[in-house]
């Protein structure tokens, strides 16, 4: 008689055993992969800030941020205006070049190729700078316009705008 | 197996008591003192007032960076105001030259010396150690830094106290290079706290605890919730276990 | 081959596809659920799967701190206190694995006085034990180039005292002192090496675990009466019988090994080596790891350098022949009336010799670092073979069963065909 009521109490601690074993075994696991995440240091290294008053006009600079370079280009009459003419509806990743500046002269881009992740040329005079003017990515052919917009070859996104903020006419706040 | 494990705390606790000298360590009552004991802000920051205008003179904190000071209940803006009063050396630039800024809240606590010799030359030949985890590196730890802080008083009848060098109650060899940093009323309080030498002291040995440990609270409160776990879970597995084991015969 | 063989069958056509191919679910199958433990086990017992359970965890938290660490000579001590500040549970990943390499060798402590009292070592379980001196070994190196690593000062002046140990050696001893530092002194070479070593050996002691386990299995576990196992009423299977046991263990050292983790880290660790190393100053007491202090208290004993470092390795060298030195049948020093008492003084010496291991070698601590010395090599070259030739052991049970029901099944509550007893009847009320 005294069977029955038994067994239902051993599967209750038998289920309740297990269960707190799993949840047990996560709660350990989980601060070691945590701890694979960027840690506090990385964290606050997070912003940068740039003096750009010696950067002349059609010249760009490439920074180091977060690990990542960053173009600041100064860009010339000629090149804000082919970066305004084009329409945005034809784009493979539609965005205005309004979208893209703060400043229309400044340009600031993350200098990774949205494809996979090559650093694109045209930082340099004697760089290609692809059929647009803008900037190359040698890894595998994707061309970027004066605004960094992806206009040709297999990146499917423009370069990147990072977050920066101008502290004045000659300072930038990269992140 | 507790029973072993106690007995092992228990010699290894007097193994340390057994080097101590012939008397003892005086205890301060701490805030963060016990199993829930938790650090006191407003004394943290008192204490990092006091490193500032005191400590700072000499001893570095090289494992600190000014952004740690809002784990303190600084604000964001009042850290970077902090920081900005401080020049670092950063570089080179473009040019290849190294150049000065105001620090940021990512930087490291600026040290006072360029370099470790530049300190010793500065000093007598004495290093000032280095005080980012001072409380950990000496054998009593908050205890012993309050009391050397104190610690300075008349050397016994008879004893030469060295060129250069102070006597201090609670230094190994009693001697010791750095003269008594704190007296009474010297730092201003901006909250109105009593400056006497003992609440400088105590404020500042606060501050340089939270310095080295501190993931103190976030420890033991895990710790609580860790230990719980394992009550519960051993108690259930107990049962079951009376339950399983019932049936052998 | 043979596909004739006989192939288990499970409920599962996943796990019979697996066993088909590499009978590795059946092997599981019988080393760990239908492993038969003699039932009187006690809980020293569960301290085998403690430390394997440790093992683990030092290798699982020792892989996440080596993601952090810099292993050179400028930035070691630097990275180690960025791992506790800034990277994420960086504090919990180094007090574990601190404070865990402190208990793993309470726990096999624990295990080898478990095995020398109930005389696990003996017929036919020598193997098995000759392993585990190596895994003792293996440990005592691994805990020692991994105090190394966080460079503070008794990092630095540890491994230059312990590698000194070597130049001890007549002709070769200099050289081969400066070749395991790859330096004149203890540098970034030494960090650098110590480092990869410090990194591999956990393997290599989980492999001679490995072969440590596979060995017990085959003749199966010890216990407390050391008799063997005569009928299928003798043992339990390991699931669920005695891994519901090792969980409660292992439940109770969490709770220990919590305490010092999350409330006191710093206990079991010396002050000096949170000061960064300092070629230039030594401290003024070198101490080691409290748990390697026994040994360190007989090398200290001997005023000669050749001769304390031979006796501080024959310490552990002759831990291998006990099996030989002991001529007894008998393997439980619970039936054994005289040799028990020598066996108990044995363990009190060892303490009392790790204990004076800690303080200054001079005086009377030094005095009795000697008595214990002797006492230490007298237990197993005098002690162990004379007592075994004239002492008279008690009468052994006729069977693990017996014991069981007679002893162990009435204190638990369990029997319910036995005798009935209080405990059980209060149970029944529940």
């Amino acid at each position: 008689m005294a069977k029955k009521p038994k067994n239902k109490r051993r599967d209750f601690l038998q289920l309740s055993t297990v269960t707190l074993g799993a949840v047990g075994t996560a709660a350990f696991i989980w601060p070691f992969l945590k701890s694979m995440s960027p840690a506090e240091d990385t964290l606050a290294a997070g912003s940068t800030e740039v003096d750009i008053s010696a950067i002349e006009e059609g010249q760009s600079i490439t920074i180091k941020w977060r690990g990542k370079p960053v173009f600041i280009k100064k860009r010339t009459k000629d090149e804000i205006e082919a970066a305004k003419m084009v329409q945005a509806g034809d784009l493979r990743d539609p965005q205005d070049d309004a979208d893209r500046v703060q400043k229309e002269e400044w340009l600031v881009l993350v200098g990774v190729c949205t494809h996979l992740g090559c650093v694109p040329l045209g930082q340099k005079v004697s760089d290609m700078k692809g059929e647009y003017d803008g900037w190359y990515c040698p890894c595998h052919g994707s061309h970027y316009d004066t605004s960094g917009r992806i206009r040709k070859g297999p990146a499917p996104k423009n370069l990147d705008v990072p977050p920066y903020t101008f502290l004045n006419d000659t300072t930038i706040k990269i992140g | 197996m507790r029973l072993l494990f106690i007995i092992c705390l228990f010699f290894s606790s007097n193994i340390f008591a057994a080097e101590m000298s012939s008397e003892k360590m005086p205890k301060h009552e701490w805030s963060f003192q016990g199993v829930t004991g938790t650090f006191d802000r407003a004394a943290i920051q008192r204490g990092y007032k006091v490193y500032r205008e005191v400590c700072a003179g000499c001893h570095s904190m090289k494992l600190l960076y000014y952004r740690d000071l809002i784990d303190v209940g600084f604000s964001e803006a009042q850290v970077k105001v902090i920081a900005s009063e401080y020049t670092v050396l950063d570089g080179p630039n473009d040019d290849g030259e190294m150049f000065e800024r105001p620090a940021r809240p990512a930087d490291r606590f600026v040290n006072p010396y360029a370099n470790d010799n530049e300190a010793r030359a500065n000093n007598n030949g004495a290093y000032p150690p280095d005080l980012s985890v001072i409380t950990k590196a000496r054998k009593y730890g908050v205890d012993y830094i309050y009391n050397l802080l104190l610690g300075y008083v008349e050397p016994p009848k008879g004893m030469e106290v060295g060129n250069g060098m102070w006597y201090n109650k609670w230094m190994a060899g009693n001697q010791i290079a750095m003269p008594a940093p704190i007296a009474d009323g010297s730092v201003d309080y901006d909250d109105g706290t009593d400056n006497n030498a003992e609440q400088l002291s105590a404020d500042v040995t606060h501050f340089l605890h939270w310095a080295a440990e501190p993931e103190m609270e976030e420890r033991k409160n895990l710790g609580i919730k860790v230990i719980l776990f394992f009550i519960i879970l051993g108690t259930i597995v107990f049962l079951a276990k009376n339950r399983l084991w019932r049936d052998v015969t | 081959m043979d596909q004739n063989r006989k192939v288990h069958q499970f409920k599962n056509p996943v796990l019979n596809w697996i066993e088909f191919r590499l009978p590795i679910i059946s092997y599981f199958k019988k080393e760990y659920g239908d492993y038969p433990m003699p039932k009187n086990c006690n809980y020293f017992w569960s301290f085998g799967a403690l430390a394997t359970i440790t093992l683990v965890t030092m290798i699982v938290s020792g892989i996440f701190l080596a993601m952090n660490y810099t292993p050179h000579t400028d930035m070691a001590f630097d990275s180690v206190e960025r791992i506790m500040r800034d990277v994420n549970y960086g504090w919990l990943m180094r007090y574990i694995h601190s404070n865990g390499a402190a208990f793993f060798f309470i726990i096999v402590y624990i295990h080898i006085v478990r095995a020398m009292y109930f005389g696990s070592y003996k017929y036919p379980r020598e193997l098995n034990w000759i392993l585990g001196v190596f895994i003792f070994l293996l440990m005592m190196a691994t805990s020692f180039l991994g105090y190394t690593l966080p460079w503070g000062q008794m990092s630095y002046w540890g491994a230059t005292v312990i590698t000194n140990l070597f130049s001890a050696i007549p002709i070769i001893g200099e050289g081969l002192k400066t070749w395991l530092l790859g330096d004149y002194n203890v540098g970034n070479a030494t960090l650098n090496r110590f480092f990869a070593l410090h990194y591999v050996l956990p393997f290599v002691i989980f492999g001679v675990v490995g072969l440590h386990v596979a060995a017990v299995h085959v003749h199966g576990s010890n216990n407390p009466d050391g008799i063997d196992i005569k009928s299928k009423n003798d043992s339990v299977n390991f699931f669920p019988y005695m891994l519901i046991k090792d969980t409660i263990a292992m439940c109770a050292f969490g709770v220990a090994i919590s305490a010092v983790i999350f409330f006191g880290p710093n206990l079991m660790a010396e002050v000096d080596n949170y000061i960064p190393a300092d070629p230039l100053v030594t401290p003024a007491h070198i101490v080691p790891n409290w748990y390697l202090a026994p040994f360190y208290a007989i090398l200290r004993a001997v005023p000669d350098k050749l001769g304390g470092v031979l006796l501080m390795f024959g310490a552990i060298v002759i831990l291998f022949v006990l099996p030989w030195l002991d001529r007894s049948k008998v393997r439980s020093c619970n039936y054994r009336p005289i040799y028990k008492w020598f066996m108990m003084g044995f363990f009190v010496n060892f303490f009392v010799l790790g204990y004076v291991g800690m303080l200054p070698a001079e005086g009377l601590y030094l005095l009795i670092a000697r008595v214990g010395l002797l006492y230490y090599f007298g237990f197993f070259f005098i002690i162990t073979p004379f007592v075994g030739w004239i002492e008279k052991p008690n009468k052994l049970p006729l069977s693990i069963s017996d014991v069981y029901a007679k002893n162990i099944a009435p204190n638990i509550g369990g029997g319910e065909k036995g005798i009935p007893s209080p405990a059980m009847q209060k149970d029944t009320n529940l």
